[in-house]
């Protein structure tokens, strides 16, 4: 098989213009929505209480909302999760409460609800392991049956919070200056510049879309966001790679006739990686579950718009930066082998 | 060309034993096993122990796999449920005699049911978080403030003292917020007291005030000691937590420092949060009290008379039973630090520190009390035991007690230990809180297995079916990736979550770039006319460049993660990392060594299992296409 057959180097440059335009109109728009919208944090961002319950029969949402609400915990979103039986409640953070004992007014109310009553319980599993647990229990004895179980709470308090955000702003910073550093370094600034705006423009983007959908961005997506920024930025490297190894191959290519042959002689393995990539992503977005659910997302956008942004938006860039072959070969280095492609890394 | 020198293949294959070695123990799964911890801070888990628990079990009747200890508990492993109940309940009845009153916590839980001999290897399964096993976990904020407040309490106290004991005469000490103020009536004593001051408080700055009509000298405490005081309030409190969460029984628990103030605390398998909360939460008090030692108490005693009036029976640490006034002389309020050592005599003794109150109190009992004997108790879950009860030689004033005396330097220890473990160093609030339900954790693990294993099989039959032998090759490395990567994480007892689970993932699907790299490389080298032999070694060693630029800049974002990230990002991060570096060495080095042994050999190689190699019909002004010459494909 062979997927990719270039008769002749495709003219990406010729249409640099245009590209940089779409991406520039991508790029506001994005930032246009992270402005009006917001991104939806999750609480490990703004602090608060998350409650997920699985009721043995399909959940009566209105209910669940009118008996949280009526404990005054301010603005309480109620919502279904996965399957009808669980709901998901979230609970903002509130001076005047004890936040630590939310978590277990809140089950306990839910409980009083449904005509149970909490008590601890201490089960073996199977395996052997004793469990104990707070259990919402009705009727008694053999015949007890639970109406809900508590499948997992979270409770964030405000310090938290604030420091996670700074420190992700902080990695994000690392990630473009120590990417930047070596880029410069291995290449020559130019690169590094339109490398590290293309990749950010990247990250706008996913942050965009997670603004435009309101979709829940939490650590993990973070995570996501700051991995997508090192693998795209390692396609615009293999790019840069073979843009060097072109300056040096064919002598009498302009600049854009170089970035062209470039990215036409990557483009399979562009294509063919990122898609191997993706076959993984899309395995954790169709098999992962609500908890992978945003993390595989943020990386398809990611990965979709890495292909994009190295392809088009990097090279051209560094067009219009002025990369010359000067730039990246050396006057004293006539006399190597010009098929070395390390004989012009310079550290 | 293509060949690999024996040693390379030698380092291909010890990889390959030692990664199957280690990530051979999280196939085993787990066994029911009965844990024994202590249920009081004064009782002590140690390898007494194992022998006492195996006699148990074999009294009952059962064959236990092993019986050992495992940092403050000992654990034996039962081949299934039925034997572990009936183990529990053998060891129950043979280390508790009274079950109102239980020395020893015996709950079941299970360990891992690899082999012992893998086990001596140091090959463990990998740690599940809690997010794949269940449980509870807390992060909590340690009040520094607090701690540094009870810090300069007692060093006023010891101020007051040491220009008592000078003969300073000053007007007037008080502590304002952090600091002490010294207030003195005129220059030449207040240079006296700053030098007496500097020299005995090395963990002081004084200041002289800057108001001419207040002669003041202001102490503050330099902010390395602060960050002593702060690194021993929170130690004292991991270890509180150590003593408490015992009684839970839990296996595994995490107790750690994170940052400089906080701790987190992981209970795998629990579920209840609340008798968590209120386990941590429990203070444990301590209470220093006179010992009876008239005639009526030692009737007492020995049971021949009744307990005498406004006094208490209780045991010593050991079992011997001693009388104590009910009336207390002081609590653990007032002691403010213990801390093991030696006295003059280089005998193994406990130093105490009083605060301000404290020392009045305490030289006011030890002057009436000479050759008598005063009990420190401590109280757990209403429940008194006596920690030591030493004789009082003279009167002690300043705070500043010693205890010695017949004790070995691991029995000063304990008791040092004890009488800190009474209280927390410093208060702590809960800042974050999580609860993860068993059937929830085992989702996200079969969840998180799946993503992995489907994604793997799309891969490898992509690959296999674009690259032919070189894509099973390539799949062949990266399952030597994933398997060092399991092995590695298995070593370092790394804890595996879910977002650990999705970086395996990630790293998989991005491994397979450097692969696809060479396969493509190699092709074009193929379509330039290069001899197959050639154009493998060619393939690879123009790969090679490329592959470790892509590798810096994404180690480049992992890093940062590691660095800057907490909690899952932080589990993601160590898998990303260490899978970047798995990924270099299998996805080079290893898929290199199966082309060289499958290729290496035929010196007169016509093709090149590669897939179709595609060529263009020779067309002027094509740059790249212009040297090619036609040559036999694969």
């Amino acid at each position: 098989m062979e997927f990719f057959r270039f008769r002749r180097d495709i003219a990406f440059m010729r249409h640099a213009l245009v590209f940089n335009a779409i991406s520039f109109v991508t790029f506001a728009l994005a930032v246009f929505f992270l402005f009006s919208r917001g991104l939806h944090l999750s609480i490990e961002f703004t602090g608060g209480t998350v409650i997920e319950t699985e009721y043995a029969q399909s959940a009566d949402i209105a209910k669940v909302r009118s008996t949280v609400e009526a404990m005054n915990f301010g603005e309480v979103q109620v919502q279904k999760f996965g399957t009808s039986r669980d709901v998901l409640i979230r609970l903002p953070l509130r001076g005047d409460v004890r936040q630590s004992e939310v978590v277990g007014r809140v089950y306990a109310q839910l409980c009083a609800a449904e005509g149970g009553l909490l008590k601890p319980v201490q089960t073996t599993t199977p395996k052997g392991e004793t469990i104990s647990r707070q259990a919402c229990e009705t009727g008694a004895g053999a015949t007890a049956t639970e109406p809900l179980k508590l499948t997992r709470s979270e409770f964030v308090g405000p310090q938290v919070g604030k420091e996670l955000a700074e420190d992700g702003l902080k990695a994000l910073a690392f990630v473009v200056a120590g990417i930047m550093v070596y880029l410069a370094v291995r290449f020559e600034w130019k690169f590094a510049v339109a490398a590290i705006i293309a990749n950010l423009h990247d990250v706008i983007i996913i942050l965009g879309f997670f603004a435009f959908f309101q979709w829940e961005f939490s650590l993990a997506v973070l995570a996501a966001v700051l991995a997508v920024l090192g693998y795209s930025v390692n396609e615009s490297v293999v790019i840069f790679d073979r843009i060097r190894e072109a300056f040096r191959k064919f002598r009498k290519m302009t600049t854009p006739e170089v970035i062209d042959h470039a990215i036409t002689s990557t483009m399979s393995r562009t294509i063919i990686t990122h898609g191997s990539t993706q076959m993984m992503v899309l395995s954790m977005l169709l098999f992962g579950g609500p908890t992978l659910h945003y993390f595989a997302l943020a990386l398809t956008i990611g990965i979709l718009f890495g292909i994009y942004s190295s392809v088009f938006v990097a090279a051209a860039i560094a067009m219009w930066l002025g990369v010359k072959r000067e730039d990246l070969i050396g006057q004293a280095r006539k006399d190597q082998d010009p098929n070395d492609p390390n004989s012009g890394a310079v550290v | 060309m293509n060949r690999y020198p024996w040693w390379k293949y030698l380092i291909l294959g010890l990889a390959m034993v030692v990664g199957l070695l280690y990530t051979l123990p999280n196939f085993f799964g787990e066994a029911p096993a009965v844990q024994v911890s202590s249920a009081r801070a004064t009782v002590k888990i140690d390898a007494g122990m194992v022998p006492r628990v195996e006699q148990a079990v074999k009294a009952a009747g059962l064959q236990p796999d092993f019986v050992q200890l495992e940092g403050l508990s000992v654990r034996a492993r039962l081949a299934d449920t039925d034997a572990q109940l009936k183990a529990r309940d053998a060891i129950v009845k043979a280390l508790n005699p009274d079950p109102a009153d239980p020395s020893y916590i015996v709950a079941l839980n299970l360990v891992s049911r690899s082999p012992q001999w893998l086990t001596g290897l140091h090959a463990l399964p990998m740690y599940l978080g809690l997010d794949l096993r269940g449980g509870v976990h807390f992060l909590m904020q340690v009040d520094m403030a607090a701690a540094l407040t009870k810090k300069t309490e007692s060093l006023t106290g010891d101020v007051r003292t040491l220009l008592r004991d000078q003969s300073i005469r000053h007007s007037g000490i008080n502590r304002a917020g952090d600091s002490i103020e010294v207030r003195l009536r005129d220059r030449e004593t207040l240079d006296k007291a700053r030098l007496a001051l500097t020299d005995a408080q090395a963990d002081m700055v004084w200041t002289e005030g800057a108001d001419p009509a207040e002669l003041k000298l202001t102490g503050r405490i330099k902010p390395e000691a602060v960050r002593n005081v702060g690194q021993q309030a929170l130690t004292q409190n991991i270890n509180t937590l150590h003593n408490r969460i015992n009684e839970l029984g839990v296996s595994e628990p995490v107790i750690q420092q994170q940052g400089t103030d906080r701790v987190v605390v992981q209970l795998p398998g629990v579920q209840d949060v609340a008798k968590a909360k209120d386990i941590i939460g429990r203070t444990a008090t301590l209470e220093v009290r006179m010992v009876d030692d008239s005639a009526e108490a030692q009737a007492a005693l020995t049971g021949s008379g009744p307990v005498p009036f406004g006094t208490e029976k209780f045991l010593e640490r050991g079992g011997v039973p001693i009388i104590v006034k009910r009336q207390v002389v002081l609590t653990g309020e007032n002691l403010t630090d213990a801390q093991a050592g030696f006295d003059d005599n280089h005998q193994p003794a406990v130093h105490l520190t009083l605060d301000a109150r404290g020392s009045r109190i305490f030289r006011d009992v030890t002057r009436e009390s000479i050759g008598k004997r005063m009990a420190i108790l401590l109280f757990e879950k209403g429940k008194g035991e006596v920690v030591t009860a030493p004789v009082i030689r003279s009167e002690i004033g300043g705070g500043r007690v010693q205890i010695s005396g017949s004790m070995t330097p691991m029995e000063s220890a304990d008791t040092a230990l004890l009488l800190r473990a009474g209280s927390l160093a410093a208060p702590m609030e809960i800042i974050e809180e999580r609860l993860i339900g068993p059937s929830l954790g085992a989702e996200n693990i079969a969840k998180g297995f799946d993503s992995v294993l489907y994604g793997f099989i799309a891969i490898a039959i992509f690959m296999s079916a674009y690259y032919m032998l070189f894509g099973v090759f390539s799949t062949l490395a990266l399952g030597v990736n994933l398997l060092l990567l399991v092995a590695i994480l298995s070593m370092l007892q790394a804890t595996l979550t879910l977002p650990g689970i999705a970086a395996i993932a990630l790293v998989l699907g991005m491994a397979i770039d450097a692969n696809v790299l060479i396969n493509e490389r190699v092709r074009e080298e193929l379509r330039n006319g290069t001899s197959p032999q050639m154009s493998i070694h060619l393939g690879y060693e123009r790969a090679f460049a490329t592959i470790l630029d892509s590798n810096v800049t994404t180690l480049i974002a992992g890093v940062a993660l590691l660095a800057f990230g907490s909690g899952p990002v932080r589990g993601f991060a160590v898998v990303h990392c260490l899978g970047i570096l798995t990924s270099m060495f299998s996805a080079v080095f290893f898929s290199r060594g199966l082309v060289n042994l499958w290729y290496g050999r035929k010196k007169k190689l016509q093709g090149v299992s590669i897939g179709q190699v595609w060529k263009p019909a020779p067309q002027p002004g094509s740059a790249p296409t212009s040297t090619a010459v036609t040559t036999p494909k694969a």
